[in-house]
């Protein structure tokens, strides 16, 4: 069950109700608990969750 | 003030920037790169009542074009492009370093197999061969033989990507197991730390561990005058420890700062916005 911090939201691809931070800000990405998957935060209210895109060649710091 | 963030992921470093902007009252315009045209006449409308421009594209390719979009604008842009020019290529940065007088890694380039392999005997081995492009320690390979080199230049010039044919080829620095990650905003230190790993990859990516390092005299000249070889702005400046002194082998210019952030007590997002907060304070002056 979800605490304070933490609302619940769909996990894209296993349909599971996972935990993410109620404070989650679209363009977020989270780790699915279930999937492990990166998940992209695309809209705040309701919290909906998308794949995110796979890491790209050029991506870093 | 009124920060754009130009972005197309929130990552732990952007999410704690962006607490800290709010708590201070400034505005944010967050700007999702992926999500608008750059013309070469007319800035998209979400830039029109931002201050600073923020870039925080976690793709180069994407930093580079859009920080050269704000700067043709008039949009005031940290990172500025040339600084992101200099620091997304390692043969541009390694150039930068090296003319400025700055100790780096001796480094060959080289456009053939048969050239990179002469490059790679005449360095000996071990040898390190990178990507031109690229973070996070991938792609890196530490050249133990003859055989090993031979492979991994076939694969690189049959598999990769053009930019894998250009073959950056660098000394192997027998450092202590660790390397150290300076953050500083136009070659002043906000914080540093040592990370370490008994692998030869030390990079906080790769699950190195980390520590607090405070620089001493010559690892803050070093920052300073690094820093300066790039451009300036806020960058990640990357030394490693030899028996002649600092090396200084790498600027990052859209530095991830939440590891750091972790061990020392300072707090780096607040250094951060301070700092954007001269920034912008610098452009409404000038």
């Amino acid at each position: 069950m979800a605490n304070d911090s933490t609302i619940t939201a769909e996990d894209p691809l296993t349909g599971d109700e996972i935990e993410v931070p109620a404070d989650v800000e679209v363009g977020e990405i989270i780790d699915s608990p279930v999937s492990g998957a990166e998940l992209e935060v695309v809209s705040t209210d309701p919290v909906e969750l998308e794949e995110a895109p796979e890491l790209e060649e050029d991506w870093g710091e | 003030m009124n920060v754009g963030i130009l972005y197309s992921r929130i990552r732990r470093d952007e999410k704690l920037l962006l607490n800290e902007l709010r708590e201070r009252d400034h505005e944010i315009t967050k700007i999702d790169v992926r999500k608008h045209q750059f013309n070469v006449h007319d800035p998209p409308a979400v830039f029109d009542d931002v201050d600073v421009v923020l870039d925080r594209c976690l793709s180069t390719s994407r930093s580079l074009y859009v920080t050269r979009f704000c700067e043709a604008y008039g949009i005031p842009v940290v990172n500025g492009p040339e600084t992101a020019e200099t620091c997304a290529d390692k043969v541009k940065n390694s150039l930068a370093l090296a003319s400025a007088g700055v100790p780096t890694p001796n480094t060959d380039v080289a456009f053939t197999t048969e050239a990179a392999l002469e490059s790679i005997e005449n360095f000996g081995y071990p040898c390190v061969l990178k990507p031109v492009m690229g973070s996070w320690g991938r792609l890196m390979a530490k050249l133990e033989s003859r055989s090993a080199a031979e492979a991994i230049l076939e694969h690189k010039e049959t598999l990769g990507h053009y930019e894998h044919k250009v073959f950056y080829i660098q000394e192997f620095v027998a450092k202590p197991d660790r390397d150290i990650r300076v953050v500083a905003v136009d070659g002043e230190p906000i914080a540093a730390m040592a990370r370490a790993s008994e692998h030869w990859l030390t990079n906080a990516a790769k699950g190195a561990e980390t520590q607090v390092f405070e620089p001493d005299e010559e690892a803050l000249e070093l920052v300073e005058r690094a820093s300066d070889a790039v451009g300036g702005g806020l960058l990640g400046i990357d030394l490693m420890e030899t028996e002649e002194g600092y090396t200084v082998h790498e600027v990052n210019h859209t530095v991830e700062f939440k590891a750091l952030n972790e061990v020392v007590d300072v707090d780096v997002p607040a250094a951060v916005a301070d700092w954007l907060e001269t920034q912008a304070a610098a452009e409404v002056t000038a």
